[in-house]
């Protein structure tokens, strides 16, 4: 199937973008940066916007800058963009991780991907042919009634799976939004709501511009397993961070997906003070049963849900034993593919 | 004829070179089914079934008939006539007429100005279904006879059901030392090409029906679009376009291209279809699921003295190849290995999901992969090397098997040899840390089924030639390009023959009207049949050439000699002409050069009922050995080498060559580590639905280029005289011991077993927890269905023992028995 017809907007500001998404019906305009989710949605007639307004042509929306310790980064940044800057690979390794994990996926053919941090909600029971989810009555998210990931629960469970955007909650990280009206700041963690058919906080004429982060620099590693397995996986992704100030120690996890919000699972204490004793006993007992519990895989991605679960520890025991300085280099280079 | 061996210079055969498609493949001019645009063409969308087993009340069609833009819509009523690609099951109907038997089954079809708008037409469509009880699994279909999803078969919901038995099984295995008895499970998985189904039909100007379509067999869709249709089959012309890929997939003849043809008929203008991805997945036609059982009486030095195999497929909810592939899943034990007596039981059931069909290995990788664990597993009972228990065991070359498959050359011991070697076998196997392994497994298959899908004695491949006065060459055939590289075989064989370079033939293939027919691109058949029917017209034409040559030159035609584009006397080689003026001559001497050539197989020596099946020229062989790592604390698996040596034959071109092989490695390693067509049901008590898990590329994992290894390979050619210039099949050979060698090298790394596939990390881990607890180390099935029906087995006396071929009983239907007390257990039993 080809894609329907529709009115493509290229405007080159922001401030065009802006006004033409204000003028426009919200419900009848969607925004697009890669077209990862969009495009295959509209092909199978699930979205079907009268208008595209397209972000790629916008001056200044893919440039990145390092700023007060951070840095901050264009919307329109790619995904191969970012793992291509030696500056970001060594000031945040886990976002370069997430971005050159994301930039590999060869379903969406990476090296042209954006950031994909406003990710369109998506699960198997969904992202379907009319076919397919006719044959199941439909789901919560369009044209049905029931969830059935969980047919008792009352919100829809579509998930974002977003490669950058829980290392960027983990940094804490903070975006900015513009529209017509104004724009606003937020943190990442902000962004995302606990539903999966409204899953942005972003207003229907807001645009995601940039993600300026927290001045205060943060080192921390991601260990995810290879892509083209776990294309799907919350509730598999780890990063922890370094000392990010005098006398502190903090390692701090962000474990994908619960239920439908983004939490991050933070594990903290003082440079030799019980709390990270604490962690580090975890790794040596395989990361302990911390995030076991805060896992909460469905059954809308990938493997069974039990052993997600467990690799939730087990992969939060291998970023933490790197955390302590084992060398992890063997492990990481057959889960990951990747080395630091 | 049997294979040809022309003048042995080899200018062309045997050197890597690129291939002949190669530039309009990567430049992008190769025409694919949906490139094909005409003036005034329509398109065409399928409704498809949205429950999986219904009888259909009624079909509401006027709304979308009346939407603008629509021309036509077709529902079942238009297509009273069943068709299939076998002959023993003509169960299919372009669209439903009476029942829909799975998710995606097309109940009626649109034709209008534009996919979109069909496709919005369709949705009009009301249809009302009176909702049937779903079978979703073998157990349920073997368990429950009615509904019956087909009226035909073996009885209720069973396909098929076949027994064989070649000498006394029982009595081999009580005199075995050891029997191993294991049960494996390989789930079903799909083809995955790149390219998705297309077709368009027209009206040529004289009013007959021409279809363009991405199929493996022009020949099976031009007898079944005649049928079909009720044309006369001289009225169809099918030209196959090159194949985005096939890989058996594109093997049926398909419901889509059936309404095309006859919309484009009823209308009077081309139509066209292109499948979208998902649809892929419901034509599908791909590995059965199958759940196996072997007993395998073996000596204490490593022989095997009688197999007992039972088979039973998950069908999906039409015939297709399924009684072919039935048989196959039995058919080839004995080829590889020295098997004295042997007991197949096969059975194919019926349930409500796509169509199983042929799959490249069609049918045999599924027992390939519980025959070779089963022999890792005997291997380490006896305490012997798993290479060196298997070299002890390959069939005698140049033999009659068991079950009266004819072996010729074998090269399999070198095949293994050479895995070893350069695997550093010897020094790392079963000596490397925890967590690293090595497995070794092999396999052998077909080079062509030695009998065709419709019984007759026609040849399987037809080869015919021009030559014109440029000194051009042209060679017709019915093989269908599908990415294999068939077309560069043809012109490279010509191209041998005749002493000129590939680029001087033009290949045409695959069109119905213009080329003699070949049955198709399936059963690794092209190459060996095609390629001798080749040889056969080149030879011919030679000859004329030679003769008229050597008229001109005034010496004995045995003088004359091709090659360097010359032909020449050979005993004073600046006499000659080039081949352009040679041919020049020869149609002075002769009139128009035009030769013919064809193949048809040998005659099989099995005479019994279901002996049609695994008969072939010759066969080739495979080795391999697979290196995994595995992450203990995760089951995470890695393979980051591969070996393989393959028994070619002979190299007709080492590039494709290669490439089949790698190719072949890349989608066993899809196989054995992450592909399954596996289906989702809905809570019961809300929902009927049987759909697929993984319906899309989205979600069905396939291995990209991160997860490909190194892969080492090495042709081994063992020359067999029934193949073109001592060649052999490549195409689906090497795939076979990729499954089994990951599983064995994963017991070399870990300890564990897991006797089904795909071997994914969470059945590692569970393995690997359960031998923590102390509990068996092994995840598969742990039972064989007791209530499968299987009939009395066909008794075949072995060559060896004075048999001829034939059963010794007549075949019985009724007296069937449950055989009681195969709730088998896992393990070495004695």
């Amino acid at each position: 199937m080809r894609l329907p017809s529709f009115r493509y907007r290229a405007p080159r500001t922001i401030t065009d973008a802006a006004a033409w998404l204000a003028a426009e019906s919200p419900a009848d305009t969607m925004l697009v940066a890669g077209g990862t989710d969009v495009i295959p949605n509209m092909k199978r007639r699930q979205q079907t916007p009268a208008t595209i307004v397209g972000l790629r042509g916008i001056d200044g929306l893919a440039t990145m800058a390092a700023d007060g310790g951070g840095f901050r980064i264009g919307a329109g940044v790619t995904l191969s963009a970012l793992a291509a800057d030696s500056r970001l690979r060594a000031a945040a390794p886990g976002l370069w991780q997430a971005a050159i994990r994301g930039d590999a996926a060869p379903a969406e053919h990476g090296h042209h991907r954006r950031q994909p941090v406003p990710r369109h909600a998506v699960h198997v029971l969904y992202d379907q042919s009319y076919e397919w989810r006719r044959a199941i009555d439909f789901c919560m998210k369009k044209d049905g009634d029931t969830c059935w990931v969980a047919t008792s629960s009352p919100r829809c469970l579509a998930v974002s799976s977003t490669d950058t955007a829980p290392v960027l909650q983990a940094l804490g990280a903070r975006i900015r939004l513009v529209s017509a009206a104004g724009e606003r700041e937020m943190p990442v963690s902000a962004l995302h709501a606990n539903d999966g058919i409204h899953y942005l906080t972003r207003k229907p004429d807001e645009i995601l511009t940039g993600r300026p982060p927290r001045s205060h620099g943060v080192a921390q590693h991601l260990l995810e397993a290879a892509p083209a397995r776990l294309l799907r996986l919350p509730g598999g992704g780890h990063r922890r961070s370094r000392p990010c100030g005098p006398g502190r120690c903090r390692a701090r996890r962000a474990c994908g997906c619960r239920r439908r919000r983004l939490v991050p699972a933070g594990i903290t204490g003082g440079r030799g003070a019980p709390g990270r004793r604490r962690a580090l006993r975890r790794a040596d007992r395989g990361g302990g049963p911390g995030g076991y519990a805060v896992a909460k895989p469905m059954d809308n991605t990938d493997f069974e849900l039990v052993w997600r679960k467990k690799m939730v520890t087990a992969l939060a025991g291998y970023a933490l034993r790197e955390l302590r300085g084992d060398d992890m280099s063997a492990t990481r280079r057959r889960l990951a593919r990747q080395v630091l | 004829m049997s294979g040809a061996t022309p003048p042995d210079r080899s200018s062309v055969i045997g050197r890597a070179r690129r291939r002949v498609d190669g530039r309009a493949k990567v430049t992008g001019q190769t025409r694919f089914a949906d490139d094909i645009i005409l003036p005034r063409m329509l398109h065409a969308r399928l409704l498809r079934s949205s429950v999986p087993h219904a009888r259909i009340l009624g079909v509401e069609t006027s709304a979308a008939e009346a939407m603008p833009g629509v021309h036509l819509v077709l529902t079942g009523d238009a297509f009273p006539i069943p068709y299939g690609v076998l002959p023993v099951s003509h169960d299919e109907h372009a669209l439903c007429r009476d029942t829909v038997r799975f998710v995606g089954d097309p109940v009626a079809a649109v034709v209008a100005t534009s996919e979109a708008v069909a496709e919005e037409a369709a949705r009009l469509i009301e249809v009302q279904y009176e909702p049937l009880r779903t079978f979703a699994s073998p157990d349920d279909s073997l368990a429950h006879a009615e509904p019956r999803i087909h009226d035909y078969g073996d009885g209720g919901n069973v396909h098929k059901a076949v027994a064989l038995q070649f000498g006394d099984v029982d009595a081999a295995l009580a005199g075995a030392d050891h029997v191993f008895d294991d049960l494996f499970f390989f789930e079903g998985n799909t083809h995955l090409p790149i390219e998705q189904h297309a077709t368009v039909a027209a009206r040529d100007p004289d009013g007959k029906l021409v279809v363009w379509s991405s199929t493996q067999t022009p020949h099976y869709l031009h007898r079944s679009l005649a049928k079909a249709l009720d044309l006369p089959p001289a009225h169809v012309r099918v030209i196959a376009t090159p194949n985005g890929g096939g890989f058996g997939g594109k093997s049926d003849p398909f419901n889509h291209e059936i309404v095309v043809a006859k919309a484009a008929l009823l209308l009077d203008r081309p139509v066209k279809i292109c499948l979208t991805r998902e649809e892929v997945f419901y034509c599908h036609r791909g590995r059965h699921p199958v759940l196996m059982r072997l007993r395998t009486g073996v000596t204490e030095d490593g022989r095997i003295t009688g197999l007992d195999l039972q088979t039973l497929l998950d069908g999906g909810a039409y015939g297709s190849y399924g009684v072919a592939s039935t048989f196959y899943t039995g058919a080839l034990q004995t080829v590889t290995y020295d098997i004295p007596t042997y007991r197949f039981r096969g059975c194919r059931v019926f349930t409500n999901k796509p169509p199983c069909g042929p799959k490249r290995g069609h049918g045999t990788p599924q027992s390939r992969f519980g025959q070779e664990v089963q022999l890792d597993k005997i291997a380490e009972r006896l305490g012997r090397d798993p290479a060196e228990l298997r070299l002890g065991i390959i069939a005698p070359p140049d033999s009659l098997t068991a079950n009266y498959l004819r072996v010729g050359t074998i090269g399999l011991a070198e095949c293994i040899r050479l895995v070893v070697e350069r695997s550093g076998w010897d020094e790392r196997f079963r000596k490397l840390p925890l967590g690293r392994g090595l497995g070794l497994a092999c396999s052998s298959y077909l080079s062509g089924a030695g009998l065709p899908i419709n019984w007759n004695d026609l040849p399987h491949s037809g080869v015919q030639l021009k030559l014109d006065r440029s000194g051009g060459v042209t060679a017709f055939c019915g093989a269908t390009e599908i990415g294999q590289g068939s077309d560069d075989v043809l012109v490279a064989t010509v191209a041998e023959v005749l002493g000129i370079e590939p680029y001087d033939v033009r290949a045409v293939t695959g069109d119905t009207d213009l080329t003699p027919v070949d049955l198709g691109s399936y059963s690794s058949r092209v190459t060996l049949m095609m390629g001798n029917a080749a040889i056969e017209a080149a030879t011919r034409a030679r000859d004329l050439l030679a003769r008229a040559v050597a008229e001109r030159l005034e010496v004995p035609v045995d003088r004359i000699g091709f090659g360097d584009r010359r032909v020449f006397d050979t005993q004073a080689a600046d006499r000659g002409f080039t081949f352009q003026e040679a041919v020049c001559i020869a149609e002075a001497r002769f009139g128009t050069i035009g030769t013919t050539g064809s193949y048809t197989p040998p005659k099989s020596a099995a005479q019994f009922k279901g002996g049609g099946v695994g008969p072939s020229p010759t066969y080739s062989y495979t080795a391999a050995v697979v290196e995994v790592e595995v992450d203990p604390d995760t089951g995470w698996i890695v393979v980051p080498r591969v070996w393989v040596a393959h028994d070619i034959g002979r190299s007709l071109n080492p590039t494709l060559v290669r490439g089949q092989v790698e190719g072949s490695v890349y989608m066993g390693l899809g196989e054995a580590l992450m592909e399954e067509q596996a289906f989702r049901r809905l809570p019961p008590k809300l929902s009927n639905a049987v759909v697929h898990k993984f319906p899309s590329m989205l979600e069905y994992k396939s291995p990209t280029f991160l997860e490909m290894p190194e892969v080492f390979t090495d042709l081994v050619e063992s020359r067999d005289p029934a193949g073109p210039f001592g060649a052999k099949e490549v195409g689906q050979g090497p795939l076979l011991p990729i499954m089994p060698a990951v599983a064995n090298a994963v017991y070399d790394a870990v300890g564990v077993r897991v006797d089904e596939v795909p071997v994914t990390p969470e059945k590692i881990l569970k393995a690997l927890q359960q031998k923590a607890a102390g509990k068996p180390a092994r995840v598969g099935p742990a039972t064989f269905p007791s209530h499968v029906p299987w009939p009395d087995a066909l008794m075949v006396t072995p060559p060896w023992e004075g048999g001829d071929g034939r059963a010794s009983n007549a075949p019985k239907r009724s007296g069937r028995k449950a055989d009681a007390g195969v709730e088998a257990s896992v393990g070495v039993r004695k």
